[in-house]
């Protein structure tokens, strides 16, 4: 038992106390799952409360300000006390919502995020449900998130919230193509659905010491980059955060929440930021590989988790830095750009899959990938992109 | 075009089953994050383009206008603070300039450098402040806001320094100033402006290359030359659209004739051209305020037959105007002899700057009104007095 086994431990002391007791073989399953399940909400649980501090900390960081500090050092206890607060606080339901359906929208929030979270390969030894489609599950229940965020919109009864809700369903759908289209060319160079065995095709290393991880190739550095930015949008963070755009639609399908219920929004919004964030890291960051040779003592969950922080910083620093799109600008650039692009990363990864992976498919992927990039970006900057001007002077 | 005026004052209701007429009626404000105060705007949205926009004000009326006519002349100098209340120097000095109008008071050449100075340090504090709130506006909340209001509390501790407060200041006289510049204040002052270039640089370098920045403000918001001279748009908002009218040059009030500077003009006259003719203007501020600060004379800050009690001008009525950050600021005072004006009316730029609203929004998103708004720089106390 060493620290990669670390994060199995509860799991497999529940079912060693269960054999021991002589528990049928259908008890010590289930158990172990439902042990392993919970490992999982409770370490994404403590880390939606650590982000929701660090986020904060971080925005004050680049906002020259402080940030949260009164409770506890450097303001650790935050998360409890917006805890508390957010229990304690009254729950308001509009009189012309749909009162079922406004209750069940933030929990079908949580509940598909904690579900993508559970196929994600955590470490060698940590994989929560190894499933053999974990892909196409990840996807499946990631598309809930658009019914739950338009199921609040609609069931408030209220205009912002309904404004928002059409703006998140515009927008989703969108995103999702280019996000599914760009995990596709992984899953053909990789030949599997399974999220564990894709880790495991992006292990060694090319000359010694580049990682054979996705995004190292030229396909895998295009898809990797529009999975990142689609994976923003798809997180509705900033620079698209039009659904809760606080200065438009006041917070969009968060309007008419409080209490515990706008507390599990962002519950829910933050776990799907740690899920896509993971499925990004699992298809091209290569996932709990190391990302150098001879690292091989240190737990491979470390490296996940270093992957997973440094993914979620720059969240934090975009967040920080850009202003917001506006609708019809964000949908332009996703069927204009974004679909193009995702759409060429499937045959750059089939000459990259056919070709040897060598000298010759770097010859043909490149420039294949390379001059419709250049095109599609003159085109759009030709007729789209803003221009700087200059400014005459009367004396 | 809706014209169904039964709607104006009514909270919008939400249209559900007329295939007809598919129109959202939205009430933005007067409790919006982004209408800068208790301002409402009663929208009609098609899906999210806006068909119809009618502002409503006076939610923060405080019947200043009347109140001045029951006040004595000097007492309503603290109130004119409360108007614009980002920028309570240059009202000061617009109604201070309006009643040496009136009673035909000369203001002492100390005086009237340290008027500029802080008239100018004012401009650069609302158009400071401006970028910071319209970044906002667009969603950045806070990052370029805080950096603006950094610079920002560095003059408020200038003007703390001078007047013993950092926003109602309270500090014009009729002839004058209040008292002196304390010792050194003139070089922290200038030390001011000195580091204030190479902020502007860096908010510039920031905020004027930014690609969403371009795409969100440009070709947006934009009217015809006539139709903002016609709606006496005024400031800023004039000058972006081409049209070349500054106060300071058209009508050049206190000393500004002997200062060397240039008024910017755009000529798109969108959200972006606003923003920049801001930026640029604050450039021209700190060539004025380094040239007032070299020419400082000595000399009295207020003129010593200057009447402070029992001041009755004589009967009249004069309009003094000033080139305020937001555009042309006056007073129109009519006076009947007595302690206590006849007829006391500010012109406030925001307002009527305001009044264009609905021409700019008609056809744009729900996301452009919001930007449109903060390009205008209003300010409720103003408005709405």
């Amino acid at each position: 038992m060493s620290l990669e086994h670390l994060p199995r431990l509860p799991q497999r002391l529940v079912e060693m106390l269960l054999q021991n007791f002589g528990a049928p073989e259908w008890l010590v399953l289930i158990a172990g799952f439902l042990v392993a399940a919970s490992t999982v909400v409770g370490v994404f649980a403590g880390g939606f409360a650590l982000l929701s501090l660090v986020e904060r900390k971080t925005l004050a960081r680049a906002q020259n300000r402080i940030g949260p500090n009164r409770a506890g050092w450097f303001g650790i206890l935050q998360p409890v006390a917006d805890g508390i607060k957010m229990l304690t606080k009254e729950d308001i339901v509009p009189a012309k919502a749909e009162k079922i359906l406004h209750l069940l929208a933030p929990i079908m929030i949580v509940v598909p995020a904690i579900l993508a979270l559970g196929v994600i390969p955590y470490g060698r030894e940590w994989i929560p449900v190894p499933l053999e489609l974990g892909l196409l599950f990840f996807f499946a229940v990631g598309a809930m998130t658009e019914v739950s965020i338009f199921m609040a919109g609609w069931a408030s009864g209220s205009k912002f919230p309904m404004l928002g809700a059409m703006r998140a369903i515009s927008q989703m759908v969108s995103y999702e193509l280019p996000l599914m289209i760009c995990a596709l060319g992984v899953v053909m160079v990789s030949g599997t659905l399974s999220l564990p065995d894709i880790v495991d095709r992006q292990g060694g290393f090319h000359l010694g010491f580049i990682p054979a991880w996705n995004l190292f190739t030229p396909w895998g550095l295009v898809a990797g980059l529009l999975f990142y930015v689609c994976s923003i949008a798809e997180a509705n963070r900033c620079p698209f955060d039009l659904p809760e755009g606080e200065s438009e639609i006041v917070a969009g399908h968060m309007t008419e929440y409080s209490g515990f219920k706008y507390a599990l929004f962002f519950m829910g919004e933050y776990l799907g930021l740690f899920a896509i964030s993971g499925l990004g890291i699992t298809l091209f960051l290569g996932g709990w590989q190391a990302p150098l040779p001879g690292l091989d003592f240190v737990p491979t969950w470390i490296w996940f988790f270093a992957k997973l922080c440094t993914v979620i910083f720059s969240f934090l620093w975009i967040r920080a830095t850009f202003p917001r799109v506006r609708i019809d600008q964000l949908m332009r650039f996703a069927w204009l750009c974004m679909i193009p692009m995702a759409l060429l990363t499937l045959p750059a990864a089939a000459i990259w899959h056919f070709a040897g992976r060598g000298l010759l498919s770097w010859v043909v992927t490149v420039p294949l990938l390379l001059i419709p990039w250049v095109i599609i970006t003159v085109i759009y900057n030709k007729r789209l992109a803003p221009t700087l001007r200059t400014y005459r002077f009367a004396e | 075009m809706i014209s169904d005026s039964s709607m104006l004052y009514s909270t919008p209701a939400l249209e559900t089953g007329d295939d007809e007429d598919q129109l959202l009626r939205v009430s933005l404000g007067p409790q919006h994050p982004s209408t800068h105060g208790v301002f409402r705007m009663n929208v009609v949205l098609d899906g999210e383009t806006v068909v119809s926009l009618k502002p409503v004000f006076g939610y923060l009326h405080r019947n200043h206008e009347k109140i001045a006519e029951n006040a004595t002349y000097l007492s309503s100098m603290p109130y004119t603070d409360r108007l614009d209340y980002i920028c309570p120097l240059s009202n000061n000095w617009a109604y201070a300039h309006a009643v040496e109008k009136l009673a035909g008071i000369e203001v002492p050449e100390r005086a009237e450098y340290m008027r500029v100075i802080l008239a100018e340090l004012t401009r650069l504090i609302n158009h400071t402040a401006f970028a910071g709130f319209i970044l906002g506006d667009m969603g950045a909340w806070g990052s370029a806001l805080m950096y603006a209001f950094r610079e920002r509390e560095k003059i408020l501790d200038l003007f703390e320094d001078l007047t013993g407060a950092r926003m109602m200041a309270n500090f014009m006289r009729f002839g004058g100033c209040r008292n002196d510049l304390p010792a050194g204040w003139a070089m922290k002052c200038g030390k001011l402006v000195d580091d204030y270039g190479p902020f502007l640089d860096e908010m510039e370098k920031f905020l004027v290359g930014n690609e969403i920045l371009l795409a969100r403000t440009q070709d947006v918001g934009q009217l015809p030359k006539d139709i903002l001279i016609n709606g006496g748009i005024t400031g800023p908002m004039l000058r972006a659209a081409g049209v070349n009218y500054d106060i300071r040059k058209v009508e050049p009030y206190g000393i500004y004739e002997r200062f060397d500077f240039r008024i910017p003009l755009g000529e798109i006259g969108d959200c972006y051209d606003r923003i920049m003719i801001r930026f640029l203007e604050m450039r021209e501020s700190l060539k004025i305020l380094r040239q007032a600060l070299d020419q400082l004379p000595e000399g009295d800050y207020i003129h010593p037959k200057a009447k402070i009690r029992n001041f009755k001008p004589p009967v009249g009525e004069a309009y003094g105007r000033i080139e305020g950050p937001k555009g042309e600021l006056g007073f129109h005072l009519i006076s009947d002899g007595t302690t206590n004006p006849y007829r006391y009316r500010v012109r406030p730029p925001s307002f009527i700057n305001l009044t264009l609203l609905e021409d700019m929004c008609l056809g744009l998103d729900l996301a452009d009104v919001v930007i449109i708004l903060g390009s205008i720089d209003i300010v409720l106390g103003e408005v709405d007095r």
